[in-house]
């Protein structure tokens, strides 16, 4: 999981390959002789600075979806919240890894607030209830983050991963990117070293995002991280004016429900669209104390309980077998 | 590198699930039923949508010795279709691939394929500011690109992403067309009441802030989700929609900007 160069061969096998420096593209390459050696198969020494970095945390959950614009990041939010909520005595803890488009700083309600240096590390920014942490919050960072791929980005979710200091935390969620990118992949596989336990996937019903949606099961598979559960989002829409229930986006193909059983994963819940929730993330307000009669937090609460047996029955992430 | 193509339109957006592949294949179908030829290329990697919406899935894109030789979505042969959905065997299956690797592919993609004499390419990009988007943008410096529809939707969430967004264009040289604000409104069929589902007035905010025209908005409209599979033109199926006066009207201006 070393770092590469932006500019090395696409025909590279990769340095964490078993072919590296045996491939025939290689013998061209100035570190031929270092891959070679096999010192770059080797165990990344930052995966297990994250190893230990993250052992206080005991449940840590990755919010995925191969589809953009299904409500991750809403989703992270009202998770978190309801967990902080109804448990007083639980720590939990937000960690907003979309480098092109954080969205935490706004629906959490930090919006503009600034992470501290401290002697163990950088400290997240503390909302009402919890802590929280993206990279909106090192604005003056943009610029210099916004056109540089590749290596870069890699070197800011290591960063996130190993320098932030969380304390004792129950729960850490891990708001990501749409797609199977770099991000994805760099996360995972660090995260897979610190012991995860698990991956929420979320969806919208149509199946223009399904078809992505699958995708990112596929790559969870890949890459050997268990899946915790489907959670299918902007299920039903119950219009205010008539309470007549309408389907925005239509499940020609049966939704969420129907594919978690097709790819045999557990199905979590369907959230309804409610437009207050939008509301309220847009003004960082926390949704379950302003409606907390909506559908939506009705089913949500039901959600949040399965994931919480899930995690619990899970007694300790690190020793799960994920092979 | 596309020779033959006359225009070239990019749709980004910062934000995902915006719909920027919807409106670029409506675009493309709308233009097509104007009476030109166009190609529709869509270079998100992760998550190519264009063959499922334009009913494509199992076509397979054929190798010449001039390069790829695209998909066609209708027997005159005037939108050709190309993604890397026909490169993959499995629906299923999901890319993993580390930059270099994407690099090439979204490189090739751009110049390897054949698109014989069209008037329009539309170019559908995946969210964010990654390095697909750079490398789609390094590779088009050469070539005349006529300028990006910038595609959002109306809350302040997807707003802040997609100026992060015209930010990128700005610095990277690209004309901005305009701003087009997605799921702006739905209209309940049984009572005709309009809810901001996922509040208002967010594009016209955004378009004011940075100084872009704004295009136009687009309702929510469940029966052009339902279009979707089935490779029809909102123009044709559902000519009274306000959504198929919103295309006609995109497609006029683009059309017209290029003329004067």
């Amino acid at each position: 999981m070393a770092d590469m160069p932006s500019d090395i061969s696409q025909h590279c096998p990769g340095t964490a390959s078993k072919d590296a420096g045996k491939a025939s593209i290689c013998t061209n390459c100035p570190n031929q002789m270092i891959c070679a050696s096999g010192i770059s198969q080797q165990p990344d020494l930052t995966a297990d600075l994250i190893k230990r970095k993250l052992s206080t945390v005991k449940h840590k959950l990755l919010v995925l979806s191969g589809k953009g614009g299904v409500g991750k990041s809403t989703i992270t939010s009202l998770i978190s919240r309801s967990l902080a909520l109804n448990n007083p005595d639980i720590n939990v803890a937000v960690l907003d890894i979309d480098i092109c488009g954080p969205s935490q700083p706004r629906v959490l309600g930090v919006i503009g607030e600034q992470v501290h240096q401290s002697g163990s590390g950088w400290s997240p920014v503390l909302t009402d209830l919890y802590k929280t942490l993206a990279r909106d919050v090192f604005n003056m960072l943009t610029d210099i983050y916004i056109d540089k791929p590749d290596a870069q980005l890699r070197g800011m979710i290591k960063q996130f991963l190993s320098e932030v200091d969380w304390g004792a935390l129950d729960y850490l969620i891990l708001d990501t990117p749409p797609g199977t990118s770099d991000e994805h992949l760099s996360a995972t596989s660090y995260l897979k070293h610190a012991g995860i336990t698990g991956v929420i996937i979320i969806t919208t019903p149509q199946q223009v995002a399904l078809l992505d949606v699958r995708k990112e099961i596929d790559f969870c598979r890949k890459v050997n991280i268990p899946i915790l559960g489907v959670i299918e989002n902007m299920s039903i829409f119950v219009c205010p004016n008539c309470n007549n229930s309408v389907e925005i986006f239509p499940a020609l193909t049966g939704g969420g429900c129907v594919m978690a059983k097709e790819l045999n994963v557990e199905f979590l819940g369907s959230l309804p669209l409610d437009p207050l929730l939008a509301k309220c993330c847009d003004e960082g307000k926390n949704f379950l104390t302003e409606i907390p009669e909506s559908p939506t937090i009705l089913t949500l609460q039901t959600i949040v309980q399965k994931i919480i047996d899930r995690c619990e029955k899970i007694k300790h992430p690190s020793e799960i077998d994920t092979t | 590198m596309l020779e033959g193509v006359k225009h070239v339109l990019l749709v980004l957006s910062g934000k995902g699930g915006v719909g920027k592949s919807t409106i670029s294949t409506q675009l493309a179908l709308a233009l097509k039923e104007s009476g030109f030829r166009v190609g529709l290329l869509d270079v998100d990697l992760c998550g190519p949508s264009v063959p499922y919406l334009l009913n494509l899935e199992d076509r397979d894109v054929h190798q010449s010795s001039d390069g790829w030789i695209p998909v066609f979505a209708d027997k005159e042969q005037k939108l050709a279709v190309m993604s890397i959905g026909f490169l993959l065997k499995n629906k299923d299956n999901s890319i993993v691939w580390r930059g270099p690797k994407k690099t090439g592919m979204v490189k090739q993609f751009l110049t390897d394929v054949v698109w014989q004499n069209i008037d329009y390419l539309i170019i559908d990009t995946p969210p964010g500011t990654s390095d697909e988007h750079i490398t789609v943008m390094e590779n088009l410096r050469n070539v005349k690109c006529d300028g990006a529809l910038i595609v959002t939707t109306p809350q302040a969430v997807a707003v802040d992403d997609v100026l992060r967004e015209v930010t990128f264009c700005k610095k990277t040289g690209i004309h901005i067309f305009g701003i087009i604000e997605n799921m702006s409104g739905f209209v309940c069929p049984s009572c005709s009441e309009c809810t901001n589902i996922f509040s208002a007035g967010g594009g016209i905010a955004l378009s004011k802030m940075v100084n872009v025209p704004f295009l136009a908005k687009v309702p929510i409209d469940p029966q052009v989700g339902k279009l979707a599979e089935t490779g029809q033109s909102v123009l044709v199926t559902l000519p009274d929609s306000q959504v198929a006066q919103v295309f006609r009207k995109l497609v006029e201006e683009l059309t017209q900007s290029k003329e004067a």
